[in-house]
């Protein structure tokens, strides 16, 4: 689970940039990859979007979905209390069906990592291994605005205090207004606050909040300057800006990560996050990595969903296939 | 000239608003002597979960709602069918092949139960609810509660009268309904919710599905989610496997009534779908 080395990192990107990343350097470079298909990739999207998933493949498909989950509670009112009852639910989503698997982390903010870690004991860990990953937002998160050295603390703290996942934002700023350097350099240097005093790192997800982008454009954009920069998952969102994710920014996302995987090898994760609340929708995210990066992705380490209520619905439709009558929010908790 | 005819297809209403079955499926709906009348949606199983994620989506709202509130919403849809006689009649007449007077006969008596039915939502918990003498300084009142989602299988051999026998009593007190309307006579169900969209009626608080009783109402029983079920219309069907999947989940039954008495209106109708609550209260804090 550790992420990749900064330093190999770097020298890839000089290697893909033909030089230093500086605003000059990265601008060439990110505007010289070609515009995106608007049309055509909200009609891939949409057609990837109607295919129908029954029966076993659902059931496949709904215990897949458990277990790419990052169950998240990002609220001011969180509480320890609450902290430890969603990590209860991560561990045990279904107290009535043992077969439920086990989600892949838990996501809360830097603070409540002890919590969180405390409440897992034994079963934290890799979620390739079958364990739960604790991931935190980190940076300021989720405007970004504060200076780096804030931004630094922030994450060092949250893998301090035992983050195995750190869910950063960039500077959407700074993005905009063309400053590729900056936003390149805040990454990497964050992924460098990431690391462990063992040598080990923890795996670094990059929020571009897609919806505060506008433009197809500027997400292809920001997908390849956090992969160059360093980043082990890009994430599509907050979850506190609309629109969050959608299918055809998710898409495009992947599209950019098939692309960097062609060109090196490397394989990035992709994390839609914020919006997605039914299985059904779920299933055409599941679709649409098979069918764009293959169904290799379909792990912990490489695909997450960021959900909350999410889980809740696809554990009732799990209770409909096993029982065969509908279920209800009766019986599922409360969160 | 000769104009080309316009038929109707009729929709479902789910969630406010008038959605075509997700199954894609339509029956075709015939006059009296078998002549062609219109197009229905034929709900699915999956239609009917929708509904009744509209109608919990619904309750609170509704049942959070004051009584005296409900009544006036209810009183206001009895003043819109007013104003659609002429199409309710001339509805019934098609589809049951009834006489101009029987089928106004019968729109008239749908009105008056339902004007009936909204009287008594602001003094229904006056009648049924109670002061409970106790042995201590204490109130203690029992006051009947909405019972929550009801599913109801309307009487199936009348267009109008039957339905709204059905749904009024559980309105009244404040449930959210999901019905499974007549399958022969569909028509006058879905002007009902046409009338309903445009009234008072929060969306959800009423969703209407036609097509075939037999195929949805056994996924209306099963369902979890659903609190009560009023199988007043079910009496063709297998209304004992109904009743067993519904104990299931322990929700409330109505039993089949079948002639032109069923469904009568009557406080037990409301009493029905309801659930007495008890509190208790200090009577002096000194």
């Amino acid at each position: 689970m550790s992420g990749t080395s900064l330093v190999t990192a770097r020298e890839r990107a000089l290697a893909v940039l033909g030089g230093e990343p500086d605003d000059a350097t990265l601008r060439r470079y990110l505007h010289g990859i070609a515009g995106v298909d608007a049309v055509g990739l909200e009609q891939r999207a949409a057609a990837l979007g109607t295919r129908s998933i029954k029966t076993t493949s659902k059931k496949w498909a709904l215990d897949r979905i458990i277990s790419l989950v990052d169950l998240t509670t990002l609220e001011g009112a969180d509480t320890p209390g609450k902290v430890r009852s969603l990590v209860a639910k991560a561990m045990v989503p279904d107290p009535a069906d043992a077969t439920t698997p086990r989600v892949a982390a838990v996501c809360v903010y830097g603070d409540m990592v002890p919590y969180a870690v405390d409440a897992l004991g034994a079963l934290h860990g890799d979620p390739d291994d079958g364990r739960i990953a604790v991931a935190a937002v980190a940076t300021a998160f989720p405007s970004g605005r504060s200076s780096l050295e804030i931004k630094l603390a922030d994450t060092a703290e949250a893998v301090a205090n035992g983050a195995d996942e750190i869910d950063m934002v960039i500077d959407r700023g700074a993005f905009l207004a063309g400053r590729y350097g900056l936003v390149f350099d805040q990454i990497a240097a964050v992924k460098e606050a990431c690391r462990r005093p063992d040598g080990t790192s923890a795996s670094l997800k990059v929020i571009l909040e897609t919806g505060e982008l506008v433009t197809y454009d500027n997400v292809r954009r920001a997908s390849w300057l956090s992969i160059l920069a360093g980043g082990d998952f890009i994430k599509t969102s907050t979850g506190k800006v609309q629109p969050a994710a959608t299918l055809p920014v998710t898409l495009l996302m992947l599209e950019v990560v098939r692309d960097w995987h062609l060109m090196t090898g490397q394989r990035i994760g992709v994390k839609p996050a914020g919006g997605i609340r039914a299985s059904k929708d779920a299933i055409k995210y599941l679709v649409t990595v098979a069918e764009t990066v293959g169904e290799e992705w379909l792990q912990p380490h490489l695909f997450r969903f960021g959900a909350s209520s999410l889980l809740n619905d696809v554990l009732l439709q799990r209770q409909k296939m096993t029982t065969g009558h509908y279920s209800g929010p009766d019986y599922v908790t409360i969160d | 000239m000769s104009r080309l005819a316009v038929p109707k297809t009729y929709k479902l209403f789910i969630g406010g608003a008038f959605p075509r079955s997700e199954s894609g499926r339509t029956y075709e709906v015939v006059k009296a002597d078998g002549g062609f009348l219109a197009n229905a949606a034929k709900a699915s199983r999956k239609d009917a979960r929708d509904a009744i994620v509209a109608a919990r989506g619904a309750v609170g709202g509704w049942a959070g709602a004051t009584a005296y509130n409900r009544g006036q919403v209810l009183y206001r849809i009895a003043e819109l069918l007013e104003g659609r006689r002429a199409q309710f009649i001339a509805e019934i007449e098609d589809a049951e092949g009834a006489t101009r007077a029987q089928a106004a006969a019968q729109v008239d008596e749908a009105i008056d139960r339902w004007v009936w039915y909204a009287g008594w939502a602001d003094k229904f918990a006056q009648v049924a609810g109670n002061a409970n003498p106790v042995a201590g300084p204490y109130f203690n009142i029992s006051v009947p509660e909405p019972t929550g989602v009801v599913a109801i299988i309307a009487p199936q051999d009348s267009s109008l009268v039957g339905l709204v026998s059905a749904v009024a009593p559980a309105l009244v007190a404040g449930n959210a309904v999901v019905v499974v309307a007549s399958e022969r006579f569909p028509l006058s169900a879905i002007s009902l919710a046409e009338v309903l969209a445009t009234s008072d009626v929060p969306k959800g608080v009423v969703n209407v599905l036609t097509g075939s009783p037999a195929e949805i109402a056994p996924w209306l029983a099963s369902h979890a989610d659903v609190n009560a079920i009023d199988l007043v219309g079910a009496g063709d069907l297998d209304w004992i496997d109904l009743e067993i999947a519904a104990a299931d989940t322990l929700k409330r039954v109505l039993r089949p009534e079948q002639g032109p008495d069923a469904a009568a209106p009557t406080l037990d109708r409301i009493a029905a779908f309801t659930e007495t609550k008890t509190v208790w209260h200090t009577k002096s804090l000194r």
